[in-house]
């Protein structure tokens, strides 16, 4: 009919056409659709100036390549948001840029590091961030994320009212101080903005796939014990880009778990608080933030479990019994 | 008392082997779902079985011939025999009389004469042969009637080519030492996020598009049988490609990108330079086709047009801005990076192993409906399945369906494909160990079949669970983007380069050239499938991120070893093609002077 074996005209409309309606049907509609019947979620605020700058940098250095930003709608995916994502959490942030540039990547291809979902609930701490990006191994020795000093200056005398970084000699030179420029702080700013908000109604649920946590929690073994979930497991999650896996934290920036009157006292009242609720009494140290809505009570006496019997720390275990009485009794107080 | 017993280590056991499994059960399921293991392992099963089967069936069915054939003859030979007549009886005794006396006068193997070669067969003669570490290679045939602005079109492209392959793996390699050493530098433009695309992008718009052009033009000339268009037209479109290329890494470099999408980092005015170029090159081959002296289009034709078709709409649609804000932008992003290679460097490709390997085992291709079938399914199937690099998201749930249903369907352009190569190879496999292009084309092969499957398989829901996010990912994109396309692209340079020039390169060079190569990717691809399984299994079990991070440490370290064979064999490849087309002929045949003949008349 087309004769398209001897005439090279019909040869290349016919594929022209095929492939431009096979593209308008998988492509051009659902991304129509996509872009104009998504809305943003009550809870969800416009980014600021200052956050947008913080994309705008997350972009021009490529964080893309390596951090995702999708918790995808299965079980292993809980670690890094409390539901699945959905198509309004991007509805600010995947805006054009500008006339050079489209719409941020944001949902990335690749988990050579964490997700960023919730990285502004996981990782408040504006400290940690700036030393983290002023160079990762000062918090986290095995990460294998690049440092960012040009975001930085090294100063000799740095003036009053500049922030400066508490870094050991052993990762800058001897005798400066390192001052995060804007750029460090807008980035900052950006990755502590990053959470989910809520979700009324509904929430969109997990493809289940491992039974082991769900027997984990709330069966007892023989003895009539509580099973806890893996305490040391958690507490690498939770905990450790803070106070490190030795509990040895951070001089200046995080305190030592190890040794710590908080920690060994027999009545566990104050570590539990502070896990629920966090710290910013001290200011030597950078602020904790509360954990109450992330972590279970079962998970609160796993971790604090396991920061009382090790690092040369010796304090009698906690059950979640004891955590549940504690929970209440702050949620009373700050009624 | 062993009844007893064996209640006794029941009661033991089973509590325990309870506890086991309830243990265990994640990484053990997803070990055991039809998804990971039991897919492949099942169709590697029936493949062997199948196999077996031809091979058993084939065995018995040439037998049966030969047996048919000599019972045949013994018939003719004994029929023959007493149809003799008495004269004819005598003439073979007498015969047979005159070979019994025959006597041996000792002077058969050796004698007085000069040796002559009046025929003039013997090509070189040495005196002192050297001990070869492999068999020598058949030599390229002849030197073909090229026009010289054709060649010359064709030998910048691939120069052009060369360079950015030598550059592109340069930074990719650099990218995987510092997996293994991250403060490697601390300078903003060597950083990871800005050079991974320099990497990607260097070796898929300046690498791969600029050799598949090059090779292009001479298919188009030679199956045509007419001039190029305009050969200007094919330079100004080499200048816009090479720029593009040239200002998108100095750009990614400097922190310029388009939002981070892969393959669409360049913006889009870099990227206008590249696709303007394409329309160029894309009319200028239309036209070379349209002048054509014989009717019928040759069925490479059909992918190069094609590819360039769709590649021309693909960039419109990647780059146009209207439908990109939220989740838009992803639906896109899934379709350009996945037809970015099935629809440009996939097609092309195929349409030049459509020329080069029937050119090269100097026979037709097996069945020209076959590569007509591959065409429209190639375009039909690989269309429909981007999604799948977004299975599990917040991407509508049909769309994922069917970007998984489609995967499955790839089957068919990819059997069709590699059933078309290796029907045509069949009969010729005896000369794989005699050719250095040969086995560059049965690797690139191979892996069109076993890439293209192992993404199909890597597209099902369970599979994705495991692999997506992980290194596999990579594994698998060098498995295709290298393991199939550039193996390919080496194939046919090789094979076309000497016949256009004269001048060959050493053959240990190439050899080294292809088994580093090869070595280097299978390194390169088992350490991170290997690692990037256990990545993702640990993340199923609910580990904490940093400890997968500290497992892969090993495998990164096995892929950068892979990733420096892979480069050095680039660089033997750079200096083969230098000496594939300089102009001074350092490499011709080792031709003995007259003088040289003569003293070496008393070994012959």
């Amino acid at each position: 009919m087309f004769d398209i074996h001897k005439n090279h005209r019909n040869l290349v409309v016919l594929a022209l056409l095929g492939f431009l309606i096979l593209s308008l049907g998988v492509a051009i509609f659902p991304a129509y659709q996509s872009q104009n019947n998504t809305e943003p979620l009550p809870q969800m605020e416009p980014m600021s100036e200052v956050e947008l700058r913080g994309l705008q940098l997350f972009i021009k250095e490529g964080c893309v390549a390596c951090h995702t930003q999708q918790v995808r709608s299965i079980e292993m995916d809980k670690t890094w948001g409390s539901r699945p994502s959905i198509p309004s959490d991007y509805y600010y942030s995947k805006q054009r840029m500008d006339i050079w540039r489209q719409s941020p990547s944001l949902l990335g291809s690749e988990r050579t590091g964490p997700d960023l979902t919730s990285i502004g609930n996981r990782q408040p701490s504006e400290e940690w961030h700036l030393l983290h990006l002023y160079n990762p191994r000062i918090v986290v020795p095995e990460s294998i994320m690049p440092s960012y000093p040009w975001m930085f200056e090294e100063k000799v005398n740095p003036d009053e009212d500049e922030k400066v970084l508490s870094v050991s000699d052993e990762f800058k030179r001897k005798g400066t101080e390192i001052i995060p420029t804007r750029d460090a702080l807008d980035l900052v700013a950006y990755l502590q903005s990053l959470k989910q908000a809520p979700l009324t109604g509904q929430q969109p649920e997990f493809i289940p796939s491992a039974r082991k946590k769900q027997e984990g929690i709330n069966t007892s073994d023989k003895q009539g014990k509580d099973l806890l979930p893996d305490g040391k497991n958690l507490y690498m999650s939770t905990c450790s880009a803070c106070h490190q896996a030795e509990g040895t934290g951070l001089p200046g920036a995080f305190p030592s778990l190890s040794g710590s009157s908080v920690v060994n006292d027999e009545d566990p009242e104050m570590l539990v608080r502070i896990i629920l609720q966090g710290y910013d009494a001290r200011p030597e140290f950078a602020q904790m933030p509360g954990f109450a809505d992330q972590l279970s009570d079962a998970e609160i006496a796993a971790i604090a479990n396991h920061e009382r019997t090790n690092w040369g720390n010796d304090a009698p275990e906690i059950t979640e019994e004891e955590v549940r009485k504690i929970r209440n009794f702050v949620i009373n107080q700050t009624q | 008392m062993t009844l007893k017993h064996s209640i006794h280590i029941l009661l033991l056991i089973s509590p325990m082997s309870l506890l086991a499994q309830s243990e265990t059960i994640d990484t053990e399921n997803w070990w055991a779902s039809p998804g990971v293991v039991g897919t492949l392992v099942l169709v590697s099963l029936i493949m062997v079985v199948a196999i077996l089967i031809m091979i058993i069936r084939l065995n018995g069915y040439i037998t049966g011939l030969n047996e048919r054939k000599h019972l045949k003859q013994r018939l003719e030979f004994s029929e023959e025999l007493t149809n003799l007549e008495q004269a004819d009886i005598d003439l073979i005794l007498e015969k047979r009389k005159q070979s019994l006396n025959y006597k041996l006068k000792g002077t058969e193997l050796g004698s007085d004469y000069e040796a002559s070669d009046s025929k003039g067969l013997i090509q070189a003669v040495t005196n002192e042969p050297d001990n070869p570490i492999v068999d020598e290679k058949k030599r390229a045939a002849e030197a073909l009637e090229t026009p010289k602005k054709l060649k010359h079109l064709i030998i910048f492209y691939l120069g052009a080519a060369v360079f950015w392959l030598v550059f592109g793996t340069l930074v990719g390699q650099y990218l995987g030492m510092k997996f293994i050493w991250p403060e490697l530098d601390s300078i903003s433009w060597l950083s990871f996020g800005r050079l991974r695309p320099v990497h990607t992008n260097a070796v898929f718009w300046g690498w791969a598009s600029l050799a598949m052009f090059g090779l292009g033009y001479f298919v188009i000339a030679r199956t045509s049988n007419t001039e190029i268009y305009k050969y200007k037209w094919g330079w100004y479109a080499f200048v816009l490609i090479n720029l593009a290329v040239l200002i998108g890494t100095l750009c990614l470099m400097s922190g310029i990108n388009n939002g981070g999408a892969e393959y669409r980092e360049y913006i889009w005015p870099v990227m206008a330079l590249f696709a303007l170029g394409l329309i160029i090159n894309f009319w200028n081959y239309y036209k070379t086709i349209a002048n054509r002296k014989i009717s019928e289009i040759y069925v490479s034709n059909w992918y190069l047009l094609g590819a360039m078709v769709w590649t021309m709409v693909l960039v419109l649609i990647g780059y146009l801005p209207f439908y990109q804000n939220g989740l838009g932008e992803t639906v896109i992003q899934g379709y350009y990076m996945h037809q970015g290679v099935g629809m440009w460097f996939m097609t092309f490709t195929l349409g030049l192993i459509y020329y080069y390997l029937p050119a090269s085992l100097n026979k037709p291709i097996y069945s020209y409906s076959l590569g007509v079938l591959a065409f429209w399914t190639q375009m039909l199937f690989y269309t429909m399945i981007g999604t799948h690099h977004f299975v599990f998201s917040p991407l509508p749930w049909w769309l994922q369906t069917v970007a998984i249903v489609f995967s499955a369907g790839m089957f068919i352009p990819v059997v069709a494909g590699t059933t078309n190569f290796l029907m045509t190879m069949k009969g010729s496999f005896h000369q794989i160990s005699k050719s250095y292009v040969l086995p560059f084309f049965l690797v690139g092969v191979v892996f069109y079949f076993v890439g293209s499957t192992q993404g199909s398989f890597q597209a099902f829901r369970f599979t994705n669970y495991i692999w997506h996010f992980t290194d596999f990912n990579v594994a698998h994109s060098h498995m295709t983007m290298y393991g199939i396309i550039t193996f390919i692209l080496w194939a046919c340079i090789y094979a076309i380069l000497p016949r256009l020039t004269g001048k060959e390169p050493p053959q240990l060079l190439v050899g080294a050239h292809f088994w580093l190569a090869f070595i280097g990717l299978f390194a390169y691809m088992i350490s991170l499938m290997a690692g990037g399984t256990l990545k993702g299994l640990s993340w199923v079990e609910g580990l904490p991120f940093i400890e997968s991070v500290i497992m892969m440490k090993q495998y990164w370290v096995s892929r950068a070893i892979g990733g420096t064979l892979m480069f050095v064999s680039h660089l033997l490849f750079a200096y083969n093609f230098y000496l594939m087309v300089q102009q001074k002929a350092i490499l011709k045949r080792p031709m003995k002077s007259s003088l040289d003949l003569k003293e070496s008349k008393t070994h012959v």
